[in-house]
């Protein structure tokens, strides 16, 4: 089995450098491509892959660079923008590629910044990411050194600089527009879209802002052509993916897969089923902004198509196993503790919604809750589906509360009647 | 180490100006900056704070605006390394308010203090990203996982 994006990750051990990573073969797509295929060429074969956004919603990446304007239609700077903040709970996939090989992130930012002619790019890294700061800071600038980045790369004429931007912290950062926001020196408050960065993006001009693990595709697409990426999925799925699986699974880990690989089979073969002692209850497929699945549907391939057919969503795909012995109720209050903790505050549904939501479980948690609550649990998340609120976040928050207030609707309400957990 | 709070020193001036050098408005950034002095003063002083938002050619509000929006700029003094244990799911899950209690019991200090001695602050922090090996801290800049309490009395060990 072909694992591209994790080739080159050997646990516990630095990172190739730039001639370590060379020597198999990295930056060859960069020499055959910058200054030698048309832009077009480059951008149409990212089309052709199918490749879809790692960050969580699996939008078309072809398709998202398409958006952008010519140079000619928009003289100026043109940003490439990359999607480092990695901070939904549960999420452990993009800091697994920074740490691991950051050459082939530089690698993937050039080939990238090319096709959509950007000549600037930021890489937005969570503050907390010290080592992956670090080591992508020294490889940006082994790459200057070797003339594959700056005035001219390559005698192509080809322009590019990159400038790496350690976070200072806050889940709404990876929101694409108030990460933009947060690059202008401004609170990470979301934008109203339209206009989508692509037409009006930082410091107004096109922008395109992609996740760490999509721009990671980029070099093998285009050294190895769309038709062998598409050929690497399964179930109708293109491409791999990693996916992660944390809990109390025998071997938590994160594991390169090809995409429509049955949930099931990670968890089992993978991961190596349940602890010993405890039973698998549900799960969050994709991090916290995801909804619960139970046991029976983990046939279900994992592709952003499959779970959105579901109403789901793959979401990250580093999934979060509830066991027997955790309480729901518990786990669901520490979701919405995150949520309304990390809401930026900018609009009211969700500034004021998820603290009450929070309070409330809380107190169904410790046995204060009253059989009402559930049904206006039930109201709320009505005032932040999706469309009511300026971003994704609050319906992202939804996702889990509802799913969970069916699913573990007994538990809700043997809390609420016994005035206790049954697991304190 | 410490240097004196107030004052921004050459290197400083240096570094800020290499930082502005890569956007094109000095303001943003101002982000970029305060973690710089950040590094060298622990926390952002209301008097360094006016000190950046007058380099940056930004009001102390709009600066203040910022700097109090974002987890890891601290407003106020903080001991010599934080401790931020991870209060997310799977780490919530894998025991962390049992390592939160040891961290507290080890140290006499309760969520959100510092130490007598300066020497440990104690925070809550979102996903680490480490959730494979929860549950997580950072330890100033070292990411710890798999904690139990054998870990944190080696680390952390009661005083
Ligand atoms: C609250 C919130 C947080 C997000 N956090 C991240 C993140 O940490 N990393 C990321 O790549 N995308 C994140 N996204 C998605 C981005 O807005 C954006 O869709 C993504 O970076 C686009 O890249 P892609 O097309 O390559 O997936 C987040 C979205 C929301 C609403
Ligand atoms: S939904 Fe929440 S996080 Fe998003 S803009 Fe509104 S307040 Fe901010
Ligand atoms: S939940 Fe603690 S590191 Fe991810």
């Amino acid at each position: 089995m072909e694992r591209p994006l994790t080739k080159n990750i050997i646990a516990n051990q630095e990172p190739y450098d730039l001639a370590a990573y060379q020597a198999v073969g990295g930056y060859q797509a960069v020499l055959q491509t910058i200054g030698r295929i048309d832009p077009t060429k480059v951008l149409e074969i990212v089309v052709d892959s199918g490749l879809g956004g790692c960050g969580g919603g699996g939008f078309p990446t072809g398709r998202k660079w398409q958006a952008m304007p010519s140079r000619e239609e928009r003289p100026g700077t043109h940003y490439f923008i990359v999607n480092a903040d990695e901070m939904e709970p549960g999420t452990f996939k993009d800091r697994l590629l920074l740490e691991g090989d950051p050459h082939q992130l530089i690698e993937g930012i050039i080939l990238s910044a090319y096709a959509v002619q950007a000549d600037h790019s930021y890489i937005f890294i969570r503050g907390e990411y010290h080592r992956a700061i670090t080591l992508i800071e020294h490889a940006v600038s082994e790459a200057e050194a070797a003339g594959l980045l700056g005035l001219n790369i390559l005698g192509s004429g080809y322009n590019l600089v990159i400038h790496v931007h350690g976070g200072a912290g806050r889940y709404i950062c990876g929101e694409e527009t108030a990460l933009l926001n947060s690059l202008e020196g401004r609170r990470a408050v979301p934008r109203s879209k339209p206009p989508l960065p692509m037409t009006s993006g930082l410091f107004g001009a096109p922008t395109v802002v992609n996740n760490v693990e999509t721009v990671c595709n980029i070099p093998h697409i285009i050294a190895n052509g769309a038709d062998w990426y598409r050929n690497l999925g399964q179930n109708g799925a293109v491409g791999t993916k990693i996916f992660g699986v944390s809990g109390r699974v025998k071997k938590p880990g994160a594991y390169e897969l090809p995409m429509g690989t049955p949930m099931q089979d990670m968890i089992e073969n993978y991961a190596g089923g349940m602890q010993h002692g405890y039973k698998l209850r549900a799960v969050l497929p994709g991090g916290a902004s995801t909804g619960f699945m139970l046991a029976e549907d983990l046939d279900i391939p994992m592709s952003f198509a499959a779970f959105a057919a579901k109403g789901n969503r793959l979401g990250t795909g580093t999934a979060i196993i509830l066991d027997d012995q955790t309480c729901p109720i518990g786990l669901i209050a520490n979701l919405q503790h995150f949520f309304a903790q990390e809401s930026c505050g900018w609009c009211a549904p969700c500034r004021d919604g998820l603290p009450w939501v929070e309070r409330t479980l809380k107190a169904i948690e410790i046995g204060e809750g009253k059989m009402d609550d559930l049904d206006l649990l039930t109201d709320i998340s009505d005032t932040m589906a999706p469309g009511r609120t300026f971003c994704a976040l609050a319906p992202g928050a939804m996702a889990s509360l509802m799913t969970g207030l069916s699913y573990f609707r007994d538990e809700f309400e043997r809390h609420i009647r016994d005035g206790k957990c049954p697991w304190t | 180490m410490l240097i004196a709070k107030d004052m921004m020193t050459t290197t400083e001036l240096y570094e800020i100006a290499k930082l502005v050098a890569h956007y094109p408005v000095a303001r943003a950034a101002c982000i970029d900056v305060l973690k710089l002095v950040q590094k060298n003063r622990r926390y952002i002083s209301d008097d360094i704070l006016a000190e950046v938002a007058r380099i940056l050619g930004m009001s102390i509000s709009e600066l203040d605006e910022v700097a109090t929006f974002y987890n890891l700029i601290y407003r106020q003094p903080v001991g010599e390394t934080v401790i931020l244990l991870c209060d997310s799911v799977t780490c919530w899950m894998m025991g962390r308010n049992k390592i939160a209690k040891s961290i507290m019991d080890n140290l006499t200090i309760k969520d959100g203090e510092t130490t007598a001695d300066g020497k440990y602050t104690l925070l809550p922090i979102v996903c680490l990203g480490h959730c494979d090996h929860a549950p997580a801290m950072l330890m100033g800049q070292t990411l710890v996982g798999d904690l139990d309490s054998t870990k944190i009395n080696k680390l952390l060990p009661k005083a």
